[in-house]
């Protein structure tokens, strides 16, 4: 009994995970040759070729008679090309523009697709040959021969990407100075095109006409969270491509494989669910992943970045209050009580509370009782936060021409930022134009 | 008798059948720094993309050191409008630079060691070599700029072909590329120069083209960067020319 239950279980593994390599093949090639969409702002011409190449599948099956997936796919290629050529027609002859032009031809040939595929269906052997699964995808459709030519279809990409990375990168980037070089900037088009209506077609029967082009876009928009370099960002794409596709059709197919993962799937999705949306949710996953958690450019990064300037920013605040509270008498370095404190810093006690813990910490002032003052060094440390707010106040009234009452708030936001060498040549600027006061020159770390 | 490096002759552009710029005719000397001055939509970087082929020709042609320009790509150099391009996109200020060399390099094969000493020198001609391995993003408008001219400089031009460099840039990179034009010059380079401010226009260049769909005026600034002339460029739009064109376009024939 319990072998009757396992012997189905390993071999739907074992189908799996050739459907898994081969969705992996599949993503990667997409996600290369996608980034050169994304990055030159045509994203949604993989979507248009997607949509397009519909009525090319319903009209092959027609006219072979069959679903052989060659036909298929060629009537696919035809297809999506001809929608290419119609945007360009239209675009080069009527005033349409650019997006609106890609999105009549989209939904135009959509909507003959369905209709053919109605059609197709209610006369019998549509239907039976499952043309419907065309929309969504179907896991079935990765065979072993699909699998050799999504390898294949990965291959050309890279190889292609990889001799001509120089060309890629100056013809998406700038074409005009490429062709002011002499570069074929059409061609080198057509070739990008050509490969995306590729990936596309062979994309086709595993992830459906809807969603394919999801394949070319979101492995593209989370790598650059995550690099600022084309040939990085173009690695990091294939991975996300080949995760996320992998990761979709395995979670499109547990239901089959079984296990408590398999039960839950099922329970939450259906008995079989398309493989086309489960690859696209997973890539949304990564992709709000990168988001928040890339290093440079992700949200988590930025708002660490924030709370440490705030902190630096409350910091020098609270030195600053506790100079100007002693100023007449800072070499005697007198103390000043916690609530003279509370009245001059402008914030919240228990930030203040926090602050002087800290530089408390860091030796910069003593405690004794209710009283704090400056140690020597938290003294050298204030007179720096000072002398940088001082100069750069009197740099904005004197240079950039703020008036002096408005000058505090603006003072406050760059003076935490500015580097000791650029505060000593705007101190000597200042100097030279004898606009340093004397009580300025007096303030000097000791 | 001196070199003419850039020929015009009878060039006509038109858009979508409707002429943007009639009939420019004229010849530049090597070594002259040459501003472009019209008021906006009078055809200077139409007339720029002519040249270099980027806006097919209604008629004329053009010819550089006697021959067309097809043939002579590798004496050229390019800085485009700021604007054209996206500088969101993932290269490096090195990486722009670079691009200058690719014209030579032609297919396949990559930058090597004498290409990036090529783009390092041209950093540091326009003082971007503290910031070569930044994203293009992370630059500030006038160091944008900069980095293109490095990357004409890299293209180790005889012509060059500038559209708005001194376009919202600060004043250091104004002197910075006041001072590189002026270098350029004495190394005997030829310099087109599309020019926004007409103070400067006497102080920056040898030789001045008034363009107003139309070649108003050309030659050295002191003979033609004249009161009349500006008039003749800037005061009010060329009517007849207009017309002509809005007929052409409407297939109309003059009233």
């Amino acid at each position: 009994m319990t072998m009757y239950m396992i012997g189905p279980s390993l071999f739907a593994i074992s189908i799996a995970g050739k459907v898994a390599l081969g969705a992996g093949l599949l993503g990667a090639a997409a996600g290369v040759i996608g980034s050169f969409a994304v990055l030159k702002r045509r994203s949604l011409v993989g979507d248009m070729i997607a949509h397009a190449s519909l009525p090319g599948v319903c009209l092959a099956f027609l006219i072979a008679g069959s679903r052989d997936s060659d036909a298929l796919a060629i009537g696919a290629l035809l297809a999506g090309m001809l929608g290419v050529g119609c945007v360009a027609v239209i675009t080069r002859w009527t005033r349409t523009k650019d997006d609106a032009a890609v999105s009549l031809v989209l939904s135009v040939f959509f909507g003959a697709g369905v209709v053919i595929l109605t059609y197709l269906q209610n006369h019998g052997t549509g239907g039976q040959a499952g043309l419907d699964s065309y929309l969504f995808g179907e896991i079935a459709s990765l065979q072993s021969r699909d699998v050799r030519r999504l390898a294949i279809v990965l291959g050309l990409v890279l190889i292609g990407v990889t001799l001509a990375f120089k060309e890629l990168r100056l013809a998406t980037f700038d074409e005009e100075f490429a062709r002011s070089q002499g570069w074929p900037t059409l061609a080198i088009d057509f070739a990008v095109l050509g490969a995306i209506a590729l990936v596309t077609v062979v994309g086709l029967p595993l992830c459906g006409v809807v969603l394919v082009a999801a394949m070319l876009i979101y492995p593209c928009a989370a790598a650059r969270c995550w690099s600022n370099k084309l040939a990085v960002v173009l690695v990091i794409a294939a991975v996300i491509g080949a995760l996320a596709a992998s990761g979709g059709v395995l979670l499109a197919s547990f239901p089959a494989i079984g296990g408590p993962i398999g039960e839950w799937s099922a329970w939450l999705v259906g008995s079989t669910p398309p493989p086309g949306p489960m690859i696209v949710l997973t890539g949304a996953v990564l992709f709000g992943l990168s988001l928040c958690f890339a290093p440079e450019q992700g949200l988590l990064a930025k708002l660490i970045r924030d709370a440490n300037l705030r902190h630096i920013i409350g910091r020098d605040h609270l030195l600053r209050s506790l100079y100007e509270l002693t100023e007449p008498q800072l070499a005697a370095r007198p103390g000043v009580t916690l609530s003279q404190l509370a009245d001059d810093f402008r914030g919240r006690s228990a930030q203040l509370r926090r602050l002087l813990a800290e530089i408390e910490n860091e030796k910069w002032i003593e405690r004794s009782g209710d009283s704090v003052r400056f140690t020597s060094a938290g003294l050298n440390r204030a007179t720096q936060v000072v002398r940088a707010h001082r100069i750069w106040e009197l740099y904005l009234v004197h240079y950039v021409d703020i008036p002096a009452d408005h000058v505090d708030g603006g003072a406050d936001d760059l003076e935490h930022l500015l580097p000791p060498e650029l505060v000593t040549r705007l101190e000597t600027e200042l100097a030279t134009a004898g606009r340093l006061p004397p009580n300025l020159k007096s303030i000097h770390p000791l | 008798m001196s070199n003419i490096a850039l020929e015009v002759h009878d060039l006509t552009v038109a858009y979508r059948r409707r002429p943007v710029l009639w009939n420019v005719d004229f010849q530049t000397t090597e070594g002259r720094l040459v501003g472009v001055v019209g008021p906006n939509g009078a055809g200077k970087t139409t007339l720029i993309k002519a040249i270099l082929g980027l806006t097919p020709l209604a008629s004329g042609h053009v010819e550089i050191y006697g021959q067309p320009y097809a043939q002579q790509r590798q004496l050229i150099g390019y800085v485009p409008q700021r604007e054209s391009v996206d500088w969101e996109f993932p290269v490096t200020v090195r990486d722009v630079v670079l691009m200058g060399t690719y014209g030579r390099l032609g297919w396949f094969r990559r930058p090597g060691a004498a290409e990036k000493a090529i783009a390092d020198r041209c950093l540091a001609q326009v003082g971007l070599t503290d910031f070569a391995g930044r994203q293009i993003r992370q630059l500030s408008g006038g160091q944008q700029q900069r980095a293109f001219l490095a990357r004409a400089l890299a293209q180790e031009a005889t012509i060059y072909f500038m559209d708005e460099p001194f376009a919202g840039v600060d004043a250091a990179t104004e002197a910075a590329i006041l001072e590189l034009l002026r270098s350029l010059r004495e190394a005997g380079k030829t310099v087109f120069v599309v020019h926004h401010d007409l103070q400067t226009v006497r102080e920056y260049f040898d030789e001045v083209l008034l363009l107003n769909m139309r070649l108003v005026a050309y030659g050295s600034v002191r003979e033609v960067f004249t009161q009349q002339n500006l008039q003749r460029t800037y005061g009010g739009r060329l009517t007849l020319l207009d017309q002509a064109a809005e007929a052409v376009s409407l297939r109309e024939p003059p009233t």
